[in-house]
């Protein structure tokens, strides 16, 4: 559910650090070569010669030298058509190996094609295979591809050295895209107030820049920056208190966006228990189980697409859906058929016997699935994540909301224009009345339930994304759909829709400063002193139907 | 008729069964063929506990209609106010060897010992306690949630919502009571040592004692002008407002008794069982609790005690001898017991022998009050 396929992420941290380790070194090396600029090391000489440590520090001198040839020589080396002189000479020759024959690396002009017994390949050791990498990245900043140049700005941001400045100022000098502009002024910003050169108004100028950034790292950067002149200072404290301020609304936002995530979860359980129970007033204590057995069924669809149909796999939570939705409102209708109806008028016998169904229910699946959580995958285009300002939202708990919102929106429809919505409303408003105009109520009963149920199936799909598909997946649902309903109202869609949605957020906002075991616990007291306040929830329904 | 002749059953079985292993149990020779073995004592000692809360839930679900699904709260409240007076009874014995702080206190890095644990050290303190606490919470939750008539199944899930947050808050750590491990360990009971055949049998016997005086309570209640009134509430709720009576304080009282009683039932449960962990509030205990109840007849006290025995006599056989089965059991008797028995196994005998008490037919008064509730 990360950011990168699970896969990727394995690999990803150890060579971002590696990748970032040498960039150090890089920018040193940088520092380093203007300090004793009566030496001129020669990057070429370093690359031919035979340590390896030293050619790394060949390769990074020349990709930041912002030499034409750097480009050209450092692909050759990496696909080893690079080529010194065999024995020590002073002059250091390298050749790269075209097609046609030989050109000098450091002119790129063609020469004579020298004896290959004189000839020795350079040698791309794994030490010189990462700093090749690391020159590839700057040398990105010249790409023609502005996402790589961006990639390799935003990295040079992050080490924030001066030594960069001069390969700064001219990629600044060439680059067209505004995008990767911004990014580079940055870098620019971060590596001038690092160094100990520019005037007072620069660096003022420089933190403003910076302060548009508004990230935690940013702040990091302009926190650690000691002794500067008052007015620098100043400009540095007030950009401070300007990112925290920022960083607050973002850290606010991705709280809603977190709550309104857990919400939509919440209402997609609670959906089918608003038509069981809101509207039937049925007590279905094994709702959650029929929101596992459609979690189940996903991973059933998966397996035999799998098998039969691999082609169809980045489809296969599509096909889940209405498989789920016919598997659970089929045991739906069947749960109703042998056991509510028995029950109808005694809610307590009926929580009881459908609690019963739900050990059964879960019992049933431990025995046929196993005790321990199945893999359900994520198709490609639901993983991943979307950056908005400094926000992080993932994709698929979007895809999440988006469905939970289609799934009310479609059951709200078809109550309101549905051949059987209109039975079902006329069924639950005036039972009889509803008999004598010709609706065969009892089939309405089993189709209702099996409509509820089918709901529920479909949210076990949505809830094998984000959760375990274990026996016990229903359970952890089914205090906070019930708790969703009563406080919404009961046979109300759009209060469900808020209750849902208040409970996910409030969670959310309590959880950061109370923790996660505390929240709940507040949740439950202030439903519990709710029910007190409002016993029919937020919208209670008014009229003849709330007193039939 | 039937109604004396079963308490008297009722009693003589319960005094005279317990009287009779543990005679059996610390007179007889190991070998000999009459020798009952002291996990059987234990096991039984159990048995009458669960009876207690059993009895409890009876009271206020078969006689005031209450279906209670957090009952196991009290039980465990109770519980956990013996295990606190074991622990401080350890003292210096423990692993840390701290003669104030119980072990797990003193492994969190606590170093002085919460307000709340003061005084149970005394057994004198610890007793009123255990009655107290569950009482008061009950009181506290059962003024708010009856006087703004709260009722059925809304009534049930607060309940359940009650003992699910009691769970997760004695799961912390910092709430001083053991985390997930609970409290174990426990050495002695009044200066009794727990490990000792006499004390076993002691206890089982002392369980026998409190579940007759509680039938004995509860059956004096229900059969009073009280229980009369309370029988009218459960039947129909509203008639009996109109006629001038206050359902609510009716209901108070058999609420908080009930609770008391579970919470005894809870206390004398966690020596005989040697451990009291948050797992004791799990909604699904309370829920199974009141399946013994329906399995055995609810609004008869007799059938509470005889569902809790055989029901989990059945879970004792069936969990060691087929453990995959028993949820299966538990879930049908759920479903077949609802459907089929909806008073249960007394229901049965009484049905047979034609003189069904009036209280024991919740079923069609009750349905029609109950119908209205959930569709208004």
């Amino acid at each position: 559910m990360g950011l990168v396929p699970r896969e990727g992420r394995r690999r990803a941290l150890p060579r971002g650090s590696f990748i970032a380790a040498w960039m150090f070194c890089l920018l040193a090396l940088v520092g380093a070569a203007r300090a004793d600029d009566t030496g001129k090391p020669d990057p070429f000489a370093d690359i031919s010669a035979t340590s390896a440590d030293v050619e790394a520090r060949g390769i990074l001198a020349l990709a930041v030298s912002g030499s034409p040839r750097a480009a050209p020589v450092i692909a050759a080396l990496r696909d080893g058509k690079l080529f010194a002189w065999k024995y020590p000479r002073p002059d250091t020759p390298l050749f790269i190996k075209t097609d046609s024959g030989f050109v000098d690396a450091r002119s790129g002009d063609q020469v004579d094609t020298p004896a290959p017994v004189n000839l020795r390949k350079v040698i791309a050791s794994d030490t010189v295979r990462g700093a090749i990498e690391t020159a590839e990245g700057a040398l990105d900043l010249f790409s023609p591809e502005p996402a790589a140049r961006g990639k390799a700005a935003e990295a040079l941001y992050q080490s924030a050295d001066p030594g960069a400045l001069a390969l700064l100022d001219k990629a600044l000098a060439q680059e067209q895209d505004p995008g990767v502009l911004r990014v580079l002024r940055q870098a620019k910003a971060a590596a001038l107030l690092k160094s100990d050169t520019g005037s007072d108004a620069d660096r003022i100028a420089a933190v403003h820049e910076l302060a548009a950034r508004a990230d935690l790292q940013t702040r990091n950067l302009l926190a650690s920056l000691q002794g500067q002149p008052p007015a620098v200072a100043a400009a540095l404290s007030s950009a401070i208190t300007d990112i925290d301020h920022t960083l607050q609304l973002w850290g606010l936002a991705e709280n809603v966006y977190y709550g309104i995530s857990l919400g939509a979860v919440l209402l997609l359980a609670a959906t089918g228990l608003a038509i069981t129970f809101g509207v039937m007033g049925v007590i279905n204590m094994a709702h959650g189980e029929i929101v596992m057995v459609g979690a189940y069924t996903t991973f059933v669809v998966q397996r035999l697409i799998l098998a039969f149909a691999p082609a169809l796999e980045q489809f296969g939570l599509l096909i889940a859906v209405p498989a789920a939705f016919l598997v659970a409102a089929l045991l739906g209708v069947l749960i109703e058929r042998t056991l509510i109806r028995f029950l109808y008028g005694r809610p307590l016998e009926t929580l009881l016997a459908t609690w019963g169904l739900s050990l059964v229910l879960q019992q049933a699946v431990r025995s046929i699935f196993g005790p321990t959580n199945q893999d359900v995958s994520s198709p490609g285009w639901m993983s991943g994540a979307l950056q908005l300002g400094g926000l992080t939202l993932t994709i698929n708990r979007l895809w999440i909301i988006l469905f939970a919102l289609l799934v009310l929106g479609a059951l709200m429809a078809a109550l309101r224009w549905g051949g059987l919505g209109r039975s079902i409303r006329a069924v639950t408003q005036n039972r009889r009345m509803a008999a004598a105009m010709g609706i065969r109520t009892p089939l309405i009963d089993a189709l209702t339930f099996g409509l509820g149920s089918g709901i529920a199936g479909m949210a076990g799909v949505a809830l094998s994304q984000i959760d375990n598909v274990s026996p016990n997946l229903g359970q952890n649902y089914i205090i906070d759909s019930f708790i969703v309903v009563v406080v919404g109202g009961v046979g109300n869609l759009w209060g469900t829709l808020l209750g849902a949605l208040i409970l996910g957020v409030v969670d959310k906002f309590v959880e950061p400063f109370a923790g996660a075991v505390l929240a709940k616990i507040l949740v439950l007291v202030f439903l519990i002193l709710f029910i007190q306040r409002r016993p029919r929830g937020l919208f209670p329904l008014k009229g003849r139907m709330a007193e039939a | 008729m039937l109604r004396d002749k079963l308490t008297i059953v009722t009693l003589g079985c319960i005094l005279g069964g317990a009287l009779l292993l543990a005679a059996l149990n610390l007179l007889t020779p190991g070998a000999s063929a009459a020798h009952v073995p002291d996990f059987v004592i234990s096991l039984v000692g159990k048995y009458l506990c669960y009876a207690i809360l059993a009895l409890a839930i009876d009271l206020v679900w078969g006689y005031a209609g209450i279906l209670t699904l957090g009952h196991g709260a009290f039980f465990a409240l109770g519980g956990y106010c013996m295990g606190m007076y074991m622990m401080r009874e350890i003292g210096a014995r423990g692993v840390y060897a701290n003669p104030i702080l119980p072990d797990f206190m003193v492994f969190i890095g606590w170093k002085e010992l919460p307000w709340y644990w003061q005084g149970f050290n005394h057994f004198w303190f610890a007793l009123p306690m255990m009655m107290l606490v569950p009482g008061v919470l009950a009181l506290a939750f059962g003024w708010f949630a009856f006087r703004s008539r709260v009722s059925g199944v809304y009534l049930s899930i607060i309940t359940q919502a009650l003992t699910y947050a009691l769970m997760l808050a004695f799961f912390r750590n910092d709430m001083g009571f053991g985390g997930n491990n609970g409290m174990t360990d426990f050495k002695d009971i009044a200066g009794i040592p727990l490990n000792s055949e006499t004390s076993s049998a002691g206890l089982m016997v002392i369980s026998a004692l409190v579940l007759a005086a509680a039938f004995l309570i509860a059956r004096g209640m229900t059969r009073s002008r009280f229980g009369k009134v309370l029988i009218a509430v459960r039947d129909a709720e509203s008639r009996t407002r109109f006629l001038g009576y206050r359902p609510e304080s009716y209901k108070l009282v058999v609420w908080v008794v009930s609770a008391v009683i579970a919470g005894i039932g809870g206390a004398l449960y966690v020596p005989q069982v040697g451990i009291i962990n948050p797992s004791e509030f799990a909604p699904g205990n309370s829920i199974e609790a009141v399946i013994w109840v329906a399995v055995g007849g609810r609004g008869t006290l007799t059938g509470a005690i005889l569902g809790a025995v055989l029901v989990n006599l059945g879970k004792t056989w069936l969990t060691s001898a087929l453990p995959e089965v028993w949820l299966f059991a538990i879930g049908g008797l759920f479903i077949l017991v609802t459907l089929f028995l909806p008073r249960g196994i007394i229901g049965l005998f009484a049905a047979r022998s034609a003189t069904a008490p009036a209280e024991a037919q919740p079923g069609a008064a009750a349905a029609k009050s109950a119908a209205r509730e959930i569709a208004g």
